[in-house]
């Protein structure tokens, strides 16, 4: 019997049988993805791109109802466009600029996001998770049918993993009886009450929040404006917070903060929810209900996501509150550091200790990203009076004085990691290069004659040029590289300039597969790139 | 690093003194606790060296804590 934990917005990779069902011994596979949520889903696109054989088990036979994420930031869709499906995600997702924040019954400030422009993608866009996860499985299906090494398996609880010297073992029901499979390296993305995490007997700790947050997504024609508010102490929540965001298809998320001591049951019932709508939205106002939820929040992290072959990506290694949308944005960044890592350790390019760095790099990440997304809520949830009395103040500050606006936080951006001190990590010898592409940031785009700079990086290394020059091709330990030569007037609007050579006359950059600078120095010389290429791929 | 002023720098304390209480006047405990919030938030603000808060709030820890001085 494989149970039904929640149902689906979209069957699609219902169950059929498999050989490995029938095989006499175990099939080894050289990477198994426990879980098809959207951090293991991207996880198998970007191997699965690169040639590498994966194959990912999935309890569930679609993609789960109810939107959670709605919120994806820019760095998840230039992400997703190397992989190959942000045009979709784009093309469905909403786009908002302006935020207003009320107290009372009183607007006390709005804002224009503003974003900096000479970028393809915007700061974010709002699209509900299961749209997200079916443009990722879509991608999947069209690189299958060009013979991309991707097998999805719906159905496929995993209920036991035993760790060998070289490989994983791997027990896995199905609607006709249990099998086993091996793997030489296994992905763990089987969410936050991880079951390998359980079963392997490895830690997850970190800090709960007392409080409760109601979600319900309605559906209404009502016009209107596509903005972000943000309600403190409304007349019709008192005491607490309350949010509307827009998503695609007259979707509405509205988020009631409902304190701790609540009678849950009570909150759910659909009669309860819509008077808290109508008091929301107004009385006259027609809706549908589309899904409600409670949800409480902790922010939580394994010790180590590697243990051996296994790896940990996604909430399973980490959790985070939603204030300041990081948790799905943050997971999707663990397939994009994680990807390429496998990759060349599988093909024998780079030791298998290079996959240390992974742990390095997204534990560094996670911490970030724990810190911004713990501030949000204690903000939201003060811990004690002393605690409340400042978020008060503050709230009194800013209906007369600009300078608190900073102060008050009710999620920040989601913004990328830098990898400052990683051991991946080459020389930064451009003097008077910017600070934002210094090594271990991630390539900020930019526009490049009538396209954008970060559709040149196709996923392999690469080495940008910019007033510099460099050799047609290059080629680094039987690796092909990407050679970028550019010239700082292929961008009029002078961002390429700002962003990469700031108060420098030329530069050269070395770039990581997944878009992440290594070294960058004055003038192209063969032997610096080599040496800080063995660097970025584990070799010293 | 720019030092926290730790010496005497009110050109006329007494002055400065007795504004700071007639501010207070009438308030109860609670909108009294609510005037000291809104009065270091704009005070930080001015300050903005962050170095110089991190001192400013590592100086009025230790006085709290100092042997003799811990209220009962
Ligand atoms: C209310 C709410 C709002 C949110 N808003 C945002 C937002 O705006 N932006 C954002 O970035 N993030 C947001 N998040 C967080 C985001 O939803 C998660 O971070 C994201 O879903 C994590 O993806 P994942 O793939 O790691 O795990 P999951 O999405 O949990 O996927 C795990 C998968 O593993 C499967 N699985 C579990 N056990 C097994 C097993 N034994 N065998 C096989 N398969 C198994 C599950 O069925 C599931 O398909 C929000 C979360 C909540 C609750």
């Amino acid at each position: 019997m494989v149970a039904v934990r929640y149902q689906t917005a979209f069957r699609l990779y219902p169950y059929e049988k498999s050989a490995d069902q029938e095989a006499a011994q175990p099939v080894r596979h050289p990477v198994v993805i426990v879980g098809g949520g959207p951090v293991g889903m991207a996880m198998a696109l970007d191997l699965g791109k690169r040639g590498i054989a994966c194959l990912v088990l999935d309890d569930h036979d679609g993609v789960g109802m109810g939107s959670r994420a709605i919120c994806f930031a820019k760095r998840t869709l230039e992400i997703c466009d190397r992989l190959g499906c942000g045009d979709p995600m784009v093309d469905k997702g909403v786009v908002w600029n302006t935020g207003r924040v009320y107290r009372d019954e009183r607007e006390v400030y709005s804002f224009d996001l503003l974003p900096e422009g000479g970028h393809r993608r915007p700061a974010f866009i709002n699209l509900q998770q299961p749209y997200f996860e079916q443009f990722l499985v879509a991608e999947i299906r069209r690189l299958q049918a060009a013979g991309a090494p991707i097998e999805i398996r719906g159905q496929n609880p995993v209920t036991g993993v035993r760790q060998q010297a070289d490989h994983v073992v791997l027990d896995v029901d199905t609607p006709d009886g249990p099998y086993r499979v091996e793997a030489d390296y296994l992905v763990a993305c089987d969410g936050a009450n991880s079951p390998i995490r359980t079963m392997m007997g490895l830690d997850f700790e970190g800090r709960v929040f007392e409080d409760n947050f109601l979600i319900a997504d309605i559906r209404m024609m009502a016009d209107f404006p596509v903005e972000r508010r943000f309600w403190f102490d409304p007349p019709f929540n008192r005491g607490e917070t309350a949010l509307l965001h827009k998503q695609p298809d007259d979707v509405w998320r509205l988020d009631f903060q409902l304190g701790w001591n609540i009678d849950r049951k009570a909150e759910l019932a659909p009669e309860r929810i819509r008077d808290r709508v109508s008091a929301m939205i107004g009385a006259g106002v027609d809706f549908e209900l589309v899904w409600t939820s409670i949800y409480t929040f902790r922010c939580c992290t394994m010790e180590t996501y590697r243990h051996g072959q296994v790896l940990f990506a996604g909430d399973s290694a980490h959790q985070v509150s939603p204030f300041g949308a990081r948790g799905a944005n943050g997971g999707i960044q663990d397939a994009d550091n994680l990807g390429w890592k496998l990759a060349a350790a599988l093909n024998g390019e780079a030791p298998d200790a290079l996959l240390d760095s992974y742990h390095t790099e997204r534990k560094q990440a996670a911490l970030e990203n724990i810190k911004n997304s713990s501030r949000s809520a204690d903000f939201l949830t003060p811990r004690n009076p002393a605690h409340a009395l400042f978020r008060d103040a503050v709230l009194d500050l800013v209906e007369h004085f600009d300078f608190a606006r900073p102060m008050v936080n009710s999620g920040r951006l989601s913004v990328p990691c830098i990898y400052d001190g990683s051991p991946l990590n080459g020389p930064d010898a451009l003097g008077g290069g910017p600070a934002r592409s210094r090594p271990g940031a991630p390539c900020s785009d930019a526009p490049v004659r009538d396209g954008f700079l970060l559709d040149r990086l196709t996923g392999r290394f690469a080495v940008l040029a910019i007033n510099a020059a460099v050799p047609e091709s290059l080629s680094i330990e039987g690796q092909p590289l990407d050679v970028i030569p550019l010239s700082a007037e292929d961008d009029a609007t002078g961002a390429l300039a700002h962003r990469y050579l700031g108060e420098a006359p030329c530069a050269v950059y070395l770039i990581r597969p997944d878009q992440h600078v290594v070294g960058r120095w004055p003038a192209f010389d063969p032997a610096r790139i080599e040496a800080a290429f063995s660097q970025a791929t584990g070799k010293v | 690093m720019t030092d926290l002023i730790l010496a005497p720098n009110l050109n006329n304390t007494d002055d400065f003194y007795a504004a700071l209480l007639a501010a207070y006047d009438g308030l109860d405990e609670g909108e009294s606790h609510a005037l000291n919030a809104r009065l270091v938030l704009i005070l930080a603000n001015h300050i903005g060296d962050e170095g110089v808060l991190t001192q400013a709030l590592d100086a009025a820890v230790m006085a709290r804590s100092s042997p003799g001085q811990v209220a009962k």
